[in-house]
């Protein structure tokens, strides 16, 4: 049932991503392709999107996927998965629990999950990078031609500016490369 | 105004007019909840972004639950997570309605050829910078190593194996490590 398949998929989403966002768009990437609810395509567009829009991406996501998959309900119901981890998590901290982060054995945990999750993280923007770059298993010249570019800018902003270029202005700028290469 | 609507619609003004999410959203918390509202202090604000990196979910879901649960315990908890959320909502709900035939116009479908190749670009950028940031041990390095090593397999051979099995077996063999040494460590 697609109701059931949205809550439990974006509630192990909403239990395991440490990390924030990024640490969200494996899991997401993980349950989505699983389901086939979207193609890896339309994923990516749709980080895109979610990243241009206001909001948490991890809600963003949940609402798009909910919504294409099972209208109203659907986008609702995947958010509120999404989300309740945090929510009861945080509830339980603030009201009882305040000293649990600074048990030795939770600590012992964190500091297992949060090494794995910047490596699938890492994994992840490595696989999409070139996997974008590539047609079956040829180069495609002109995507890695614009990748290179990009990540030129993005570097030398950072040494320039000494902090990073905001994800929005590097979504519109790479929007524009792909006009201009690709043709309107 | 009372408490429950003050929290609504302070942080459904923060949902809707924060981009990118996460850590940009917690320098407009601060402004809002912290300078303006003096709802909770800078310390507190400190402290929640410290809970936020180890919990996981939105870190704006994380701090708008606890400003919400202080100034009106389980319900105010509840109205400023709700008010996080809706705008945001709304919008996607707006978006799902039409992107699809939104993409099927040439100039929006190569403008993302192009776009994707930034999406890539940006999650690889947030791994590189955590990396940097995270506190490194032999133990945490080899962990990072392998998920790195395994989750490029899993995608390149596509294998089936979960992140989140991933994630379970490097909190276990890191549990395991500190029962080891008897949990002298930290």
């Amino acid at each position: 049932m697609i109701y059931l398949d949205l809550f439990l998929g974006f509630l192990k989403v909403g239990c395991f991503s440490f990390g924030g966002a990024y640490g969200a768009i494996p899991l997401i990437r993980d349950v989505v392709l699983n389901y086939g609810w979207l193609t890896d395509e339309q994923l990516t567009s749709m980080i895109a999107v979610s990243e241009s829009t206001p909001g948490p991406i991890m809600v963003n996501l949940a609402t798009y996927v909910g919504s294409t998959q099972a209208g109203i309900c659907g986008a609702i119901l995947a958010t509120f998965a999404v989300i309740f981890p945090a929510f009861v998590i945080i509830l339980l901290i603030t009201a009882l629990l305040r000293s649990m982060l600074h048990h030795p054995y939770i600590k012992a945990v964190l500091g297992g999950l949060k090494p794995c999750m910047i490596g699938i993280i890492l994994a992840t923007g490595l696989y999409m990078t070139v996997d974008h770059c590539l047609i079956g298993k040829k180069l495609d010249m002109l995507a890695a031609g614009i990748t290179i570019a990009l990540a030129a800018i993005m570097i030398s902003y950072k040494k320039h500016f000494k902090k990073k270029l905001s994800p929005i202005l590097l979504i519109i700028l790479s929007g524009i490369a792909g006009i201009l290469v690709y043709g309107i | 105004m009372n408490i429950f609507s003050d929290l609504f619609f302070t942080f459904a003004k923060i949902g809707l007019f924060t981009f990118g999410g996460g850590y940009a959203m917690i320098s407009i918390i601060e402004d809002n909840c912290v300078d303006r509202k003096k709802w909770i202090t800078h310390d507190e604000m400190m402290n929640i972004t410290v809970i936020a990196e180890s919990t996981p979910g939105p870190i704006a879901i994380n701090a708008a639950t606890y400003i919400g649960f202080k100034q009106a315990r389980l319900l105010g908890a509840f109205i400023a997570t709700a008010g996080m959320i809706l705008p945001s909502m709304g919008i996607i709900y707006l978006i799902s309605m039409f992107f699809d035939r939104f993409l099927e116009l040439a100039m929006f479908a190569n403008a993302f050829k192009g776009i994707k190749l930034a999406v890539g670009l940006l999650i690889l950028d947030a791994g590189i910078s955590m990396t940097k940031k995270m506190k490194k041990s032999n133990l945490s390095s080899a962990i990072l190593l392998c998920a790195l090593v395994v989750m490029l397999a899993v995608n390149l051979f596509s294998i089936q194996v979960s992140s989140i099995a991933l994630m379970t077996i490097s909190a276990a063999v890191s549990l395991s490590a500190y029962l080891m040494k008897g949990g002298e460590k930290k």
